[in-house]
C-alpha cells in the first residue's frame, strides 16, 4: 500500500508566496509539507525584476505591502541569509508627454501618507539635481526613500530553507497531477504516485494555479505572460533607488535598478506569451527593442552600456491585475493565493505571513475583500 | 526559386562552402560575418594592409586558406554579404543581425549556422592574472596583428592546438618558455589507430613537436597545473606545475592556455536545437543528423556542431547547405553527398582519436583548490561555486548559477560553464550529465543599450 504523507497543511508552489507562507506556518506550529513542480522559486519569484517597492500599489494594498517591509527589514535574521534587500529608494517619474500624472502623483502621495508611507513629490529640476542621470523627458517624480530592491534569485529559496529549518517539508521535482478532498483531508498525487494528504490546501501555484483550482470546481481566468528583463555588465555602484515610470501606455513601463555588484537590470516595456505547459518562456526580441528606447528616455547615460544577458521566467496575470487571496468560496479547508499579475515580489512575504495566520487563527487585519475569489463567478 | 531566403552564419571555412553550395544552386544566400574580412578563426585574415603573405601566415595551411579566401572573393557577387555583423538573437523564424550599432530581423526560410568553436578552458589558480590569454587568443594575436602576447610566452593545455600554436610562436621568433601538456604520453600512442585515419594531420602534427624540440623549448607531457603566478599589477610572472613527482617553475609573462576547442553553440541553442550529453568529450552537444539538420529549418555546419577541425568543416559546410536546399525542394547532387558524408566519417574517427590522446583535464577541474577563481567574470571562487551546492542545495548548473554568479558575466559561461559543471557534480558526487547544461540566453554577444532598429 502506498504511504501517504500527511501534514497540517499542503501548499502547491514553492514561490515566494508558497515559502514564505511555509515558514510563517512552521511559526505558527503547524505541520507543512510544500510541493513543487520544479525547484523553488525558479519561476515569477525568481526572475522578476525585484522591486521591493510600495509606492504605485492599490492604496487598498498598502497594509499587506507594510507588513511585506517589515519582514523584508527582517529577512537577514529571519532568513539567516542575505537576499540583497537594499532600502535604497524607489522613484516613480512621468513622462514630459504626460503632464496629467502629476496630479495622480499628488493625490496618491496624499492617501498613501494615511497608510505611512511617505513620498517626497519632486520637480523635474529637483529630481535631476538628486538624481543627474535622469533625462529632459522626465517631467516629474514621487521619491519614496523606504522602498528599495533586493534579489529574486535568492529570495524564495532563502525562505525555503528556513522553512525546512524549522521543520517545514519541502519537495521538489514533485508534480501534483491531482488533487480532491476525500472526507477531512484533501488528497495529492504525484506524477510518480506519491500521495500527500492535508486537512488544509494552500495554493500558491502562480501561472499553473488557475488549472489546480479548477480541479475543485473554481474557474479562475489566468493568462500566463513572460516578464522582458535585461541586465547589463557591472560598473562602478552608482544609482541607489530602483527607478520606474508611470504611464498607462504599457510600453512605457519600463524600469532599472543597480545591484551592489555593479550590474543594472532593466525591465519591462512589452511582455510576451509565456508556455507553463512546457515551463517554458521566451525573450521576444523586439520587445528588448522597445525596453532599450524607453530606458534611453528614462536614463540616457544607460545607452553606452552592453547588455550581457536577457531572461524572462512565467507570471500569471488576472483579469483585474489582483491577485486571488483568501479562502475558497466553494471547498472549506481550501486557500488561495496567486495570480500577482507582475507585482507579487514586495508583497510576497506578506502574503506568506498573512495567509499563514488566516490558515492558523481563522483571520486577519489584513484587508482581503478585494483580492476574493467571488469576483470571477460568473 | 529565387525566393528561398537563406542565411549563412559565419564565414570560416564551413560558412564559405555553404555559400558556394547554396549559390551553386541558384540561390543568393546572405551571409552574417562577424569578422571584417571571412575567413574564420583558423584563415583569419590581417587587416587589408599588412603584409606577411599566406605561407607566412598559415604554414602547413597556406594552400587551404588561400583557397578559401579566393573562393569567398569570387563569390562576393552572388551573396549578400555582411560583415562586422553580429547576430545577437535568433526568434520566429528571424535572425537579429547588429551592425554599427543598428539592428533589424532578417526572416528565413533556412538558417545554416557555420559559427565555429573557441577555446576549451579549463581554470587554474592564478589565471586572472592579466597576460593569461586562451590558445586561440595568442593565435589571432599573432595571424591578426602580428605580434605576440608577451616577451616569454608559456603554453599550458592539451591539444593539437597546443603545439601548433607554440610552433607558430617559435616560427615568429617568440621566445616559449615552455609546453606544458597535462595529457600523459602514453594515451597519445594508444590513440595512434584512430589518429592514423588523417595520416597528413598525424605526421605535421609530429613534425609540430620536432620543430619545437629543435628550437629547444622543454615539452612536458602528464604535468599537472599548480599556479599561475602574477600580481595584478604587472601580471603573469610564471607557472608551476607537478611533473613525475617534482614541483617546476617556468618563469614567463604570458601564458596561452587551451584544451582543444569546444562548438560556440550559442546561435543554435536559441533556434532551439536539441541538446545530448556526449560522455567522449564531457560536453552537451547540438544534435543534428548526418547531413547537419537541427530541425526548425535549422543546419549546422563546421565545428559549430561538433568539433572536426578546419578541413571537415568545409565537407560538413557544404553537407549542411546541401540538406538546406534538398529541404526546400531543391536537386542535389546525390554522389557528392555520399562522398562528403564518408569523408566526414573519416574526420569524426580522427577526432575520436584526438579526444582520447588529448583529454579534458576533468579530475584536475574538480579537484581545482578552493580559493582558485573559477569565473573570471564575476570572480566567483571554486569555493563559492561548492558553497551554492553544500550550503544552498543547488543541484544543477543553472540553479548554481542563480545562487553563486558562476557563468552569469560578460562571457555568459564560455568559459567556465565546462569547469564550473565538473566541479558542482563532485561536489554532489554524481554524474556530470545530471548537473545540467546552462541554458542559453540572448544576446549572443553583448549588445549596447543605444541599439535601435532600423527596419521599422
Amino acid at each position: 500500500m502506498t504511504q501517504i504523507h500527511q501534514s497540517d497543511v499542503a501548499i502547491i508552489g514553492g514561490g515566494l508566496m508558497g515559502c514564505s507562507a511555509a515558514l510563517f506556518l512552521r511559526q505558527r506550529g503547524m505541520s507543512v509539507t510544500l510541493l513543487e513542480t520544479d525547484k523553488v522559486g525558479r519561476q515569477a519569484s525568481g526572475t522578476n525584476f525585484g522591486n521591493v517597492r510600495r509606492q504605485g500599489r492599490p492604496i487598498f494594498q498598502l497594509p499587506l505591502a507594510n507588513r511585506a517591509i517589515r519582514i523584508w527589514r527582517d529577512s537577514p535574521q529571519l532568513l539567516g541569509a542575505d537576499v540583497e534587500y537594499l532600502q535604497s529608494g524607489h522613484i516613480r517619474v512621468c513622462f514630459r508627454n504626460r503632464p496629467e500624472n502629476i496630479g495622480k502623483m499628488e493625490e496618491y502621495a496624499a492617501l498613501a501618507r494615511e497608510e505611512g508611507l511617505d513620498l517626497e513629490l519632486m520637480s523635474a529640476n529637483a529630481l535631476r539635481e538628486k538624481f543627474p542621470w535622469l533625462g529632459p523627458d522626465v517631467l516629474a517624480g514621487s521619491y519614496s526613500a523606504t522602498d528599495g530592491h533586493a534579489n529574486p534569485r535568492l529570495a524564495a529559496p532563502a525562505f525555503a530553507r528556513a522553512a525546512a529549518r524549522l521543520g517545514a517539508s519541502i519537495v521538489e521535482d514533485t508534480k501534483i497531477v491531482h488533487a480532491e478532498k476525500v472526507g477531512e483531508d484533501f488528497r495529492l498525487t504525484a506524477e510518480d504516485g506519491r500521495q500527500f494528504a492535508a486537512p488544509i490546501l494552500l495554493i500558491t501555484a502562480g501561472a499553473w494555479a488557475g488549472k489546480i483550482a479548477g480541479w475543485f470546481g473554481e474557474e479562475i481566468p489566468l493568462t500566463p505572460r513572460a516578464p522582458t528583463m535585461s541586465v547589463t555588465e557591472p560598473v562602478p555602484y552608482a544609482i541607489a533607488p530602483a527607478v520606474g515610470v508611470m504611464t498607462p501606455d504599457e510600453v512605457e513601463t519600463v524600469y532599472f535598478r543597480q545591484v551592489a555588484r555593479g550590474n543594472i537590470v532593466l525591465g519591462g516595456s512589452t511582455r510576451a506569451q509565456s508556455y507553463p505547459d512546457d515551463y517554458r518562456s521566451y525573450v521576444l526580441p523586439q520587445n528588448t527593442m522597445t525596453q532599450f528606447q524607453h530606458l534611453r528616455r528614462l536614463a540616457p547615460a544607460l545607452a553606452n552600456l552592453q547588455v550581457i544577458r536577457v531572461w524572462s521566467g512565467i507570471e500569471g496575470y488576472t483579469d483585474d491585475a489582483l491577485p486571488i487571496m483568501g479562502p475558497s468560496a466553494k471547498v472549506s479547508g481550501l486557500f488561495h493565493a496567486f495570480g500577482f499579475s507582475g507585482s507579487g515580489f514586495q508583497i510576497g512575504p506578506g502574503v506568506g505571513e498573512t495567509m499563514a495566520e488566516l490558515i492558523a487563527t481563522g483571520a486577519t487585519d489584513i484587508p482581503l475583500e478585494h483580492y476574493a475569489v467571488t469576483r470571477f463567478a460568473k | 526559386m529565387g525566393d528561398h531566403r537563406v542565411i549563412i552564419v559565419g564565414a570560416g571555412p564551413a560558412g564559405v562552402r555553404a555559400a558556394q553550395a547554396v549559390v551553386r544552386a541558384g540561390l543568393r544566400p546572405i551571409v552574417i560575418d562577424e569578422a571584417a574580412r571571412a575567413g574564420g578563426q583558423i584563415y583569419r585574415r590581417p587587416p587589408e594592409n599588412f603584409q606577411r603573405d599566406h605561407e607566412a601566415l598559415y604554414g602547413t595551411e597556406a594552400a587551404r586558406a588561400r583557397a578559401i579566401h579566393e573562393d569567398f572573393a569570387a563569390l562576393l557577387p552572388h551573396i549578400d554579404y555582411r560583415p562586422e555583423t553580429l547576430v545577437w538573437n535568433v526568434a520566429e523564424g528571424h535572425v537579429w543581425a547588429a551592425h554599427e550599432g543598428e539592428t533589424q530581423a532578417i526572416p528565413y526560410d533556412a538558417l545554416i549556422v557555420c559559427s565555429g568553436a573557441s577555446d576549451r578552458v579549463a581554470p587554474i589558480k592564478g589565471w586572472q592574472a592579466a597576460g593569461c590569454y586562451s590558445l586561440g587568443g595568442a593565435q589571432i594575436a599573432l595571424k591578426a596583428q602580428g605580434c605576440a602576447i608577451g616577451h616569454r610566452v608559456i603554453f599550458l593545455g592539451s591539444g593539437p592546438l597546443l603545439y601548433l600554436a607554440a610552433a607558430q610562436y617559435v616560427k615568429a621568433g617568440a621566445e616559449v618558455a615552455a609546453v606544458l601538456d597535462t595529457s600523459p604520453f602514453w594515451l597519445r600512442v594508444k590513440a595512434a589507430p584512430k589518429l592514423a585515419a588523417m595520416p597528413g594531420l598525424l605526421w605535421q602534427g609530429m613534425k609540430l613537436l620536432g620543430d619545437l624540440k629543435r628550437a629547444g623549448v622543454p615539452v612536458l607531457t602528464g604535468v599537472t597545473p599548480v599556479e599561475i603566478e602574477g600580481d595584478t599589477q604587472s601580471g603573469v610572472s610564471g607557472v608551476t606545475v607537478r611533473h613525475k613527482g617534482a614541483v617546476k617553475h617556468f618563469a614567463g609573462d604570458a601564458v596561452a592556455m587551451g584544451w582543444h576547442v569546444k562548438p560556440e553553440a550559442q546561435i543554435a541553442d536559441l533556434a532551439r536545437a536539441t541538446f545530448a550529453f556526449d560522455p567522449a568529450t564531457r560536453q552537451w552537444l547540438p544534435q543534428t543528423d548526418a547531413d547537419g539538420r537541427a530541425g526548425n529549418a535549422l543546419y549546422l555546419g563546421g565545428d559549430g556542431a561538433r568539433v572536426l577541425g578546419a578541413r571537415s568543416a568545409e565537407v560538413t559546410g557544404e553537407l549542411a547547405a546541401m540538406a538546406a536546399l534538398a529541404d526546400l525542394g531543391l536537386t542535389v547532387d546525390a554522389d557528392r553527398r555520399r562522398w562528403l558524408l564518408a569523408e566526414k566519417a573519416n574526420y569524426a574517427t580522427f577526432a575520436k582519436g584526438l579526444a582520447q590522446a588529448f583529454p579534458w583535464p576533468h579530475e584536475l577541474v574538480a579537484a581545482i583548490p578552493d580559493e582558485a577563481i573559477v569565473c573570471r567574470c564575476e570572480a566567483v571562487t571554486a569555493a563559492n561555486l561548492r558553497a551554492s551546492v553544500n550550503t544552498a542545495h543547488a543541484q544543477e548548473a543553472n540553479r548554481a548559477k542563480a545562487f553563486s554568479r558562476v557563468g552569469m558575466g560578460r562571457c555568459q559561461g564560455r568559459y567556465c560553464g565546462h569547469a564550473s559543471a565538473e566541479i558542482i557534480a563532485a561536489a554532489r558526487s554524481v554524474s556530470l550529465e545530471k548537473t545540467g547544461r546552462l541554458r542559453g540566453q540572448a544576446p549572443i554577444k553583448p549588445i549596447p543599450v543605444s541599439l535601435k532598429r532600423n527596419d521599422l
